[in-house]
């Protein structure tokens, strides 16, 4: 059942662009694009119980590594996404390495530390040639997929969906293996998990990696979606966003990953468009919306759109 | 080297600044085992509070007095509001209403005064204090008020009853709520104090790094490095970490990095630290029992 709603889900995302304009097609490219760093930052949070406040800096790595790839070293972006994802996959598991065998406090410290230096490092003179400093690197939009005839939008939308597509499947296929569940019971009992023969540290810190590895996939996307890295896109709050989106969506649920990539996109934006009303200081809006809604989710719904969702489906068959 | 001990004593006047939102932090930290991320935004409020009572023509004091009271029943009421329910939470519940108390007081400061950078008065303005000629009055006032803080927390704690129930409570919640202590308001009571003493470094801060919502996101992580070099379970361990990395930051921002990436100095300290010493210089080796 479950299955099919996917299946239509997806051939519904597939055929949307002979309807959709341009730039809400650029929009749901968006969704896909932070759904797969959600997905990423929920196995790692949501399925492991580790909090990173960083993975803007991640999806920093992915963005900045498949620019310069494209830009400097030529390379099509088909090879330069995955190799900038597999750099990023390096150094989420070196970074987390030290701070994941300590308690879950010190990794959203050093994240923390990590989601505020990062546009500095970006920016830093020394890097000029290669990150094109506070200016950043131009990006050239992707050539048509497939070489069949589609505007540049449509091939940027129906890359980020096959590219979603193909993670989320993946994501669900290590979630419901051995794997997976070694890593909710490490979340849920660490001691009991050790006793029964799981290395915690190591599984952690590979958890680390593959939650990197999909913040920097999602950075390369965005890099090519856009068409342009900056420093300043990859500050604090894009970690703190990724954070209430997957929160939002629904902790340790991979549709939650969809839901929350929804709410980070659409928020800000129907925000904006009550500057009519508040005037420029609706600039504050998004925020009051997602602290809030951070605390009342604590509060009153842990398990986010995704667990409101099931409760409503688990009363429509009960009636 | 006149050049050098200016960049020295700068950097031990912002270090002032480390030092208390460190000592915030651990007081925190020691009662609820949890970082309060929440505690930047907070102060930077706080410090608006101030900003808008010399705007409406208070005199410094008179803000600077209403703003610590205030931002102290501040602290009790969020206490009570909006931590307590989540006390028995995870450490991830936790952490992530901070950042939403965090969201909420940067949306609020945005919303109530702009987003537009702020110049902050000073009370130490005028000529150098003693004829020093490495530091200016404001950098000299910041560190004698960093100093009367720690001096203040420290009697606090050690010579009042009040201070010492907080302590029990924190140590050994169950044994104190034998012998009276009411626990939950020491919590309370902590967040006030540990807002009170935010409100203070913001409005020690706000003359150097100028007023705007978003200004202590960098001061919060060099008070995060400083409390993990110093051993987050340690106050006094927090304050040398807090005017070590002062000091650190603003030689090696002058001398080596350069200021624009002065900020991964605190991510290198914090890094340093846990990979060789992750109890910090002062702190405790925390040991489970299975």
């Amino acid at each position: 059942m479950a299955r099919l709603v996917w299946i239509a889900l997806f051939a519904l995302a597939a055929v949307a662009p002979f309807w959709l304009s341009g730039y809400h097609l650029y929009q749901f490219a968006q969704v896909m694009i932070y759904a797969i760093a959600l997905l990423g930052l929920n196995l790692l949070t949501g399925f492991n119980g580790q909090l990173s406040l960083g993975h803007g800096a991640f999806f920093a790595i992915g963005g900045y590594g498949a620019a310069i790839l494209i830009v400097k070293f030529g390379l099509p972006y088909y090879f330069a996404i995955p190799l900038a994802s597999v750099i990023c996959f390096i150094a989420g598991f070196l970074f987390g390495f030290p701070a994941l065998r300590l308690g879950g406090l010190y990794l959203a410290l050093a994240t923390f530390a990590l989601a505020v230096a990062a546009p500095q490092v970006l920016a830093f003179k020394g890097f000029d040639a290669y990150t094109g400093g506070s200016q950043g690197v131009q990006v050239p939009k992707p050539d048509a997929l497939f070489g069949l005839h589609m505007n540049v939008d449509q091939s940027v939308y129906w890359l980020c969906l096959i590219v979603a597509a193909l993670l989320f499947w993946l994501a669900a296929n290590l979630v419901h293996s051995r794997i997976g569940r070694a890593l909710i019971a490490i979340r849920d009992q660490p001691i009991a998990a050790e006793t029964m023969g799981v290395d915690a540290a190591l599984f952690k810190t590979i958890t680390f990696g593959i939650s990197a590895l999909y913040a920097g996939i999602a950075g390369g996307l965005d890099a090519v979606a856009v068409g342009f890295v900056s420093p300043e896109s990859f500050g604090l709050p894009l970690s703190l966003a990724f954070l209430v989106g997957i929160v939002i969506g629904g902790l340790a649920s991979l549709p939650g990953a969809v839901f929350g990539a929804l709410f980070i996109e659409f928020v800000p934006n129907y925000a904006d468009q009550l500057t009519v009303y508040f005037g420029e200081n609706a600039k504050a809006l998004p925020g009051a919306v997602y602290g809030v809604m951070l605390i009342l989710a604590m509060a009153l719904a842990p398990s986010g759109i995704a667990g409101l969702m099931r409760s409503l489906i688990r009363m429509l068959r009960r009636a | 080297m006149v050049e050098f001990l200016h960049q020295l004593s700068s950097g031990l006047a912002l270090g002032g600044v480390y030092a208390i939102t460190a000592l915030a932090l651990v007081m925190i930290f020691q009662a609820t085992q949890l970082v309060n991320f929440a505690q930047g935004e907070m102060a930077m409020f706080s410090t608006y509070v101030a900003w808008q009572l010399l705007q409406s023509g208070w005199s410094y004091w008179a803000a600077f007095a209403v703003t610590v009271v205030a931002s102290f029943l501040g602290g009790v009421l969020i206490e009570r509001v909006i931590v307590r329910p989540f006390a028995n939470a995870p450490v991830l519940a936790s952490v992530i209403v901070f950042i939403g108390l965090g969201f909420i007081f940067n949306a609020l400061a945005g919303f109530l005064f702009g987003f537009s950078v702020q110049s902050f008065d000073t009370p130490f303005d005028g000529r150098p204090w003693f004829g020093n000629k490495f530091m200016s009055a404001h950098e000299s006032g910041s560190v004698l008020v960093s100093l009367i803080v720690l001096a203040l927390v420290f009697a606090f704690f050690r010579f009042t009853p009040l201070g010492l129930a907080m302590r029990a409570a924190a140590q050994n919640p169950a044994s104190a709520r034998l012998v009276g202590v009411r626990v939950g308001w020491m919590l309370a009571l902590g967040w006030g104090l540990a807002a009170a003493i935010g409100a203070v470094a913001g409005m020690m801060a706000a003359p150097i790094v100028y007023l705007d919502p978003n200004m202590m996101s960098g001061l919060l992580l060099y008070a995060f490095a400083g409390a993990v070099l110093g051993g987050i379970d340690n106050p006094w361990g927090a304050v040398m970490g807090g005017y070590t990395v002062g000091i650190v930051e603003n030689l090696l921002g002058a001398y080596v990095v350069g200021q624009e990436v002065k900020l991964s100095v605190a991510l290198v300290i914090i890094v340093g630290v846990l990979v060789v010493r992750p109890q910090g210089l002062f702190g405790r080796r925390i040991v489970a029992r299975v």
